[in-house]
């Protein structure tokens, strides 16, 4: 979308810096230039990516059509309250019909629900197609940590494979009546800048390259878990038995979070996801160097997971 | 004619009110629709308490990030039972309570058709709820899966799975049975000139949510015991080891679950239908076109299960059809609403507490309707599902929805139930604290959701604290109300002002037309039906 530039302003000087000022408010209540959630946040991030940016104008879209209705028929109730009250001597009318205004407001919202399902449809459409990916994730859904296997780049096919849990600080901290400070939970964004990370950090991040058309395979290992990073503007439930596609693309570096978000027991609020989005040619050092390490022979790595569903589609 | 049938129950008013005597034959042995709609309500009532109880431990752990008071797997027991109690121990035997009162006063008939049947649809409540709780006192805890009980997850727990098929197959042998009784009593015991297009909305409202739940409560009876084989029998419906599919528990389900949702809240829109025109002294705007829009509501609800599902990983195609089906509902739904405010505009409005129930559930079920429209659209909805968006969507449909029509009921027919007026000044405090802290409550839950906060967590990361803790705050305030409205109904019973037989000056419909109370038996012979006595006055539209 064209709105997804909107903070490297073409801007200089003192332009750019309204604009950063202003977004630093706005983003404070949408979200919008920070990869955390913020405190006292309102509305859904626009992400990091095309689809990501394409779901918030959904998004936005609908918001306003509903307020707009909104105003409309609430507006009407407020007015008839008002006026067309007893005690102010209003006398009811006695018709309960009319055909003209029923016909209108039976078709008029008809029309408005399709402007909402054509971009909706459209984007869809975008989602589905997992083709022409140039490289293949694999995530499966643990109780309760996620694991992750690098499929093949290219033409090349990987042997890396690690499981992803909280990280230990987070882990202690949410024991039950442990004392300790959640806020005292800090981790880093790809700058350097601290940012509170409590149950959005975990001990192995998924590193995966920017302006990359990355496709991710997803199941479950026991029972349905769902794979979901905002920033990124999809979800997906890993379900055991079932292999579900999806693709993403980056266009921003940066350190991306998400949770699980499908309900797999004690401890579903403590499996995050952490996604380092890095430029390819850092990416693709990081992956040899873990492939050096996993697959010395041709043997099955040791840390190859015990259980790998069959592919069902 | 009004006085005739007034005068004819005084001649008989000995044997027309003719209570059975002792507790156990008037109460264990009813077989009388008034008295068993009055323990559906206390029932309900007492449900509805302890459904909060849960959600207060809920809130309390939600206020501050950290796990301060509960164990996740209890956390998970608490919404999985606040969930299963609220909806099938609150809400459901709550509008079957105000059916069982209502409907033969509303037709014209002496009774349900089925008065014995009726009598055991209520007892097996009972029963299913204490095997329900149980499990709580059991080794292995109550249900943690989530009220929507999805396999592989259901199926780890230990013996409170059996324990939890077995009450659901209670509820709906309950619903089941229940409903029956409404068709057969609607279709046929109507009094003569009571045509079907005649008839109050309350009562169109019931007799097609009765079809809804004879409909899909079978399916929610089969999702289950597939479970209870899997668990005990070694069958594999949803073991994908085994040859099953775990996603097909969930289409099986949410077939029956989509349209349960609509049965707990079409009574709700004929309570609504009611209450407004009474204060409005207007007839309801566009009658025909409320029940056609109740019935196109029924009907699409079965062809939008999949909405529930859109990140599970169905077909392009799947996903598509789902999404228009579920956007078609907001066409009948929003004419309901039209119809409603167009039956206040041009009236002479009075505000007593009923109406002021109404007005609110109009206000506050059409911003959960907004939020459902949202979710309705796939892409957006793959950022929604999951989250307290959702939750923030569902709890303004069924609190601020299905609980305050059911509370408008109860304040709208309260003196024809009991003869007694209560304070109302006391009534309108109950009602404006319980607007307050509702919205204190749920809206910041949407925020929530779009912030990125999952939904069925005991833990979050400190960017949520904010918003937890403020509705939290909610949550406290509405615990009050079931205890105002508690002490509001109690000093009415023991000292309110006595009602009219017409309570409301605007009120049409045959109940009006019976003594306040209603004598135990009415209409031991048919009235005589007058248009102009009709609940919605115009029998043209």
């Amino acid at each position: 979308m064209k709105g997804a530039g909107v903070l490297r302003s073409k801007f200089g000087g003192f332009h750019r810096a309204c604009g950063a000022a202003l977004s630093a408010v706005l983003a404070a209540y949408a979200g919008r230039a920070h990869a955390l959630a913020q405190p006292w946040q309102l509305n859904m991030t626009p992400g990091v990516t095309q689809t990501s940016h394409e779901v918030y104008e959904i998004h936005m879209w609908a918001f306003y059509v509903c307020c707009a209705i909104g105003v409309l028929v609430f507006g009407a109730m407020i007015v008839a309250m008002f006026k067309f009250r007893k005690s102010k001597g209003a006398v009811p009318a006695t018709w309960s019909h009319n055909t003209k205004i029923e016909a209108i407001w039976t078709v008029l919202p008809i029309i408005i629900l399709i402007t909402l399902a054509a971009p909706a449809t459209r984007v869809m459409i975008s989602m589905a197609h997992t083709e022409d990916s140039q490289m293949t994730v694999k995530i499966t859904g643990y109780q309760w940590k996620w694991g992750y296997d690098y499929v093949n780049v290219g033409d090349k096919a990987y042997h890396v494979h690690f499981i992803s849990r909280l990280d230990p600080m987070s882990d202690k901290t949410r024991q039950l009546k442990s004392g300790l400070d959640p806020r005292a939970v800090k981790g880093k964004d790809l700058n350097g800048n601290e940012e509170q990370t409590y149950l959005l950090d975990v001990d192995h991040p998924l590193v995966i390259p920017t302006d990359t058309k990355i496709r991710f395979v997803v199941t479950g290992d026991d029972v349905i878990h769902a794979w979901w990073v905002p920033q990124l503007g999809w979800k997906q439930d890993a379900i055991p038995g079932i292999i579900n596609d999806d693709w993403t693309n980056i266009h921003e570096p940066g350190i991306y979070r998400g949770q699980c978000a499908e309900l797999c027991g004690q401890d579903h609020a403590f499996m995050p996801i952490v996604v380092k989005a890095v430029p390819m040619p850092e990416f693709q050092k990081w992956l040899d160097e873990q492939e050096a390490q996993a697959a010395p022979a041709p043997a099955a790595t040791p840390a190859a997971p015990a259980a790998a569903p069959a592919a069902n589609g | 004619m009004a006085t005739h049938d007034v005068a004819h129950h005084d001649e008989h008013h000995d044997h027309h009110d003719e209570k059975p005597r002792g507790f156990i034959n008037r109460w264990v042995f009813s077989t009388n629709h008034k008295d068993i709609g009055t323990l559906y309500l206390i029932f309900s009532f007492t449900m509805a308490c302890v459904g909060a109880g849960f959600s207060g431990v809920i809130r309390t752990e939600l206020m501050k990030p950290g796990l301060q008071f509960v164990q996740p797997y209890f956390f998970n027991e608490m919404t999985t039972l606040h969930a299963l109690v609220m909806i099938f121990g609150a809400i459901m035997p709550a509008f079957v309570g105000l059916a069982n009162w209502m409907i033969p006063l509303q037709v014209g008939a002496p009774d349900m058709a089925l008065p014995r049947m009726n009598n055991w649809s209520f007892w097996i409540l009972p029963f299913a709820f204490f095997m329900l709780l149980s499990t709580l006192f059991m080794p292995g805890g109550a249900p943690a899966g989530g009220w929507t009980m999805y396999p592989p997850l259901a199926i780890q727990g230990g013996a409170s799975v059996a324990f939890l098929v077995f009450s659901v197959h209670l509820m709906g042998i309950s619903s089941i049975m229940g409903a029956i009784n409404i068709i057969a009593t609607i279709l046929n015991m109507r009094a003569p000139g009571m045509d079907l297009l005649k008839m109050p909305l309350f009562v169109w409202s019931w007799l097609i949510t009765a079809f809804l739940l004879i409909a899909v409560m079978p399916v929610l009876a089969g999702a289950v015991t597939m479970l209870l084989t899997d668990k005990y029998f070694g069958t594999s419906f949803f073991n994908a080891a085994g040859g099953g599919d775990p996603v097909m528990f969930q289409h099986i389900f949410w077939f029956f679950g989509h349209p349960e949702v609509y049965i707990m809240i079409l009574p709700a829109f004929g309570i609504v239908s009611e209450i407004i025109p009474t204060f409005s002294r207007k007839p309801l705007f566009g009658y025909q076109a409320m029940v056609y829009a109740i019935a196109s509501i029924a009907f699409l609800s079965f062809i939008v299960w999949g909405h529930h599902m859109f990140t599970v990983g169905m077909p392009l195609g799947g996903e598509l059809f789902f999404m228009y089906s579920t956007m078609l509902i907001a066409v009948p739904t929003g004419v309901k609403v039209f119809n409603w405010v167009s039956t206040m505009w041009g009236g002479s409005m009075s505000f007593e507490t009923p109406m002021l129930w109404a007005i609110g559930f109009v206000i506050l079920f059409t911003i959960g309707g907004f939020s459902g429209l949202m979710l309705a659209l796939v892409p957006a909805d793959f950022q929604y599902q999951d989250t307290y968006f959702v939750v923030a969507h569902f709890h303004y449909v069924l609190v601020t929805g299905a609980l305050f029509s059911i509370i408008a009921a109860i304040y709208y027919w309260w003196p024809k139930w009991t003869g007694k007026m209560y304070n109302e000044t006391w009534a309108r405090f109950h009602f404006w604290w319980s607007i307050v802290f509702v919205n204190v409550l749920f809206f910041p839950q949407h925020f929530l959701g779009l912030a990125g906060m999952p939904r069925r967590i005991p833990d979050y990361n400190v960017a949520f604290s904010d918003w937890n803790f403020i509705s939290t705050i909610g949550a406290y305030g509405m615990f009050l109300t079931p205890i105002m409205m508690f002490v509001i109904l109690w000093n009415s019973l023991k000292s309110g002002a006595p009602a009219k037989a017409q309570a409301w000056e605007g009120a049409h419909g045959l109940e009006w037309t019976v003594p306040s109370p209603a004598p135990f038996h009415t209409f031991a012979t048919p009235p005589l039906i007058h248009d102009e006595d009709l609940a919605h006055g115009d029998v043209t539209h």
